[in-house]
């Protein structure tokens, strides 16, 4: 059984298709990550899979469980966290936890030991109005209240934008235990250290996807080479290297430049001759280099 | 690169601002040059906002001393508004208005005339390729405009300096690329720009950034001599080492 079945799903808003004949399937205890542009239909397609709203065509399943047949059933046994925090911010943090529970017939002692390391971290502003919290403990009172029924299939809705940097690695970090108690985890975001973490990452684009395999096989099958420029005036290189080399992709990385191009390493230090102290390295590319080829319009 | 004299355009000293016992932001001392791109670096809950806020002069400090452009902010409020433009998290715009009527309104919120409005309009045309978008609803323009669109309203009075609060909070890594290209010129065209964010990799973009911490200052400095005075390689490690300890 795979824990999602998504096949040959449409969707589309007037004129606008938000998405286009998917497929794919996840398995269970699997971190699958769902990467794409903005507006490419990463949250419309979660939103099918949690049952929000319809499919246009084609047929989905969570746990077996069809996303319009059987909906109530899928409802029960998965957690969603949405992009803005479905909190009802007049509510303290304390009664937001409860009323989830209620909802899904838990009660918040049974499956306390599930959540107490997030939980734990605002349990000291339990009396607190939801909408009083900072984002970062928002994110941790909406992923509690996600969990608190203990589900086994766990959709987040970039889980992590607005969130500082560290709290993001604890984040992980949660979702990595999580993983370990056998919960399949569905996660769109645009942080690529994120989607380097996931088990099998999707790349969704204009509401097709593009490719769906394991981080190290897309940096393994990436076709083009990849070199890490250091030099003083970026801005004037960039310019330089967008004129020269048509099809490349050039980018900032920090405090480094990113060029994709299919010439040699020979050829680059060649074009860059009259750059006065340029330092150029072949890398290996990353997750943040992929994205940014496959996002470029052909 | 930032002269050492330059003009300096922000002066903070022994800021300070209380929520009841809750100290927000605890004795900052900082200035920001004119021209800077200075980033505000800082777990949620560290005190950015609050140091934005009260630099935009929606917060009045409890105590301690904050010039803007040359105004005090105990008194000039109304002229540091007119120095300042701001960015919010959550784009401020109408999205039931066309892009230009979105401008046109911001413009006369700032008291431009017309004839203003209609030149800054040239301006975000040539420098940000909007002309095919200014009839268009907002509600209908992809969020990587919105956000550039949003930074256009913020410039719409032509102000010294803008305070851009994440302005790339989940947004893609091409379209993130492409708004701090616009912040780039922004800046060498002399505007100071103070920025929030979330993402280390743009924090090695800024001149100068201020890691906060607890309503408190842990560094300040250049991205390099930050890494070299803390013996790290990127500003993620800078900041996990400062924020973890």
């Amino acid at each position: 059984m795979k824990t999602i079945k998504v096949e040959n799903i449409t969707k589309s808003y007037g004129k606008v298709k938000a998405l286009q004949y998917i497929n794919l399937t996840v398995n269970k205890g699997e971190i699958f990550g769902l990467i794409g542009p903005d507006g490419a239909g990463k949250t419309s397609l979660i939103r099918i899979l949690v049952t929000l709203i319809l499919p246009d065509s084609g047929d989905a399943y969570v746990m077996d469980k069809h996303v319009i047949k059987e909906y109530k059933k899928i409802r029960e046994i998965i957690g969603y966290m949405p992009q803005r925090f479905s909190l009802y911010m007049d509510l303290s943090v304390e009664e937001n936890l409860q009323f989830y529970a209620n909802i899904f017939g838990a009660t918040i002692k049974e499956n306390y030991s599930l959540i107490e390391p997030i939980y734990k971290q605002i349990e000291p502003f339990k009396k607190r109005k939801a909408g009083e919290l900072s984002g970062g403990m928002k994110q941790k009172l909406a992923l509690s209240c996600a969990l608190i029924h203990k589900p086994q299939v766990l959709f987040l809705d970039e889980p992590t934008t607005g969130v500082d940097a560290v709290s993001r690695v604890e984040f992980w970090e949660m979702l990595h235990n999580y993983k370990k108690e056998g919960i399949t985890i569905f996660v769109s975001t645009p942080y690529m250290d994120e989607a380097w973490q996931c088990d099998k990452l999707a790349f969704i684009k204009n509401g097709s996807i593009l490719s769906v395999s394991t981080p190290n096989d897309i940096l393994d099958n990436y076709p083009l080479n990849v070199f890490e420029i250091k030099y003083e005036n970026l801005a004037e290189l960039i310019t330089f290297l967008n004129k020269h080399l048509a099809g490349a992709i050039v980018a900032r990385f920090g405090t480094t430049l990113h060029c994709s191009s299919d010439k040699t390493e020979r050829e680059m230090r060649e074009l860059l001759y009259n750059f006065e102290h340029v330092q150029v390295r072949v890398i290996k590319p990353t997750i943040e280099d992929s994205f940014l080829l496959l996002s470029q319009d052909k | 690169m930032i002269g050492e004299n330059q003009h300096i355009i922000i002066k903070a000293r022994d800021l300070v601002k209380k929520f009841g016992s809750f100290t927000a932001n605890d004795h900052l001392t900082f200035d920001v040059k004119r021209g800077e791109i200075f980033g505000l670096l800082g777990t949620n809950g560290a005190g950015k906002t609050t140091a934005i806020k009260m630099m935009i002069g929606l917060l009045k400090p409890t105590s301690g001393e904050l010039k803007i452009n040359g105004y005090d902010i105990y008194t000039e409020t109304e002229k540091i508004r007119k120095s300042i433009g701001y960015m919010s998290q959550k784009f401020s715009l109408y999205e039931e208005l066309t892009v230009f009527e979105n401008i046109r309104f911001f413009g006369g919120i700032y008291g431009l005339n017309i004839k203003t409005i209609k030149s800054r309009v040239e301006w975000a045309e040539v420098n940000f390729n909007l002309t095919e978008l200014l009839d268009k609803r907002v509600s209908s323009v992809p969020l990587g405009w919105k956000q550039k669109i949003a930074f256009v309203v913020a410039n719409i009075h032509d102000p010294a300096i803008v305070f851009l609060d994440e302005p790339t909070g989940g947004v893609d890594p091409k379209v993130r690329r492409d708004f701090w290209d616009n912040i780039y010129e922004t800046s060498a065209n002399g505007k100071t720009i103070i920025v929030t964010t979330h993402y280390m990799d743009e924090a090695e973009y800024c001149h100068r950034v201020c890691i906060m911490s607890e309503g408190q200052i842990k560094a300040i400095g250049t991205p390099q001599e930050l890494k070299s005075k803390y013996n790290v390689d990127t500003i993620n490690e800078l900041f996990v080492k400062i924020v973890r300890t």
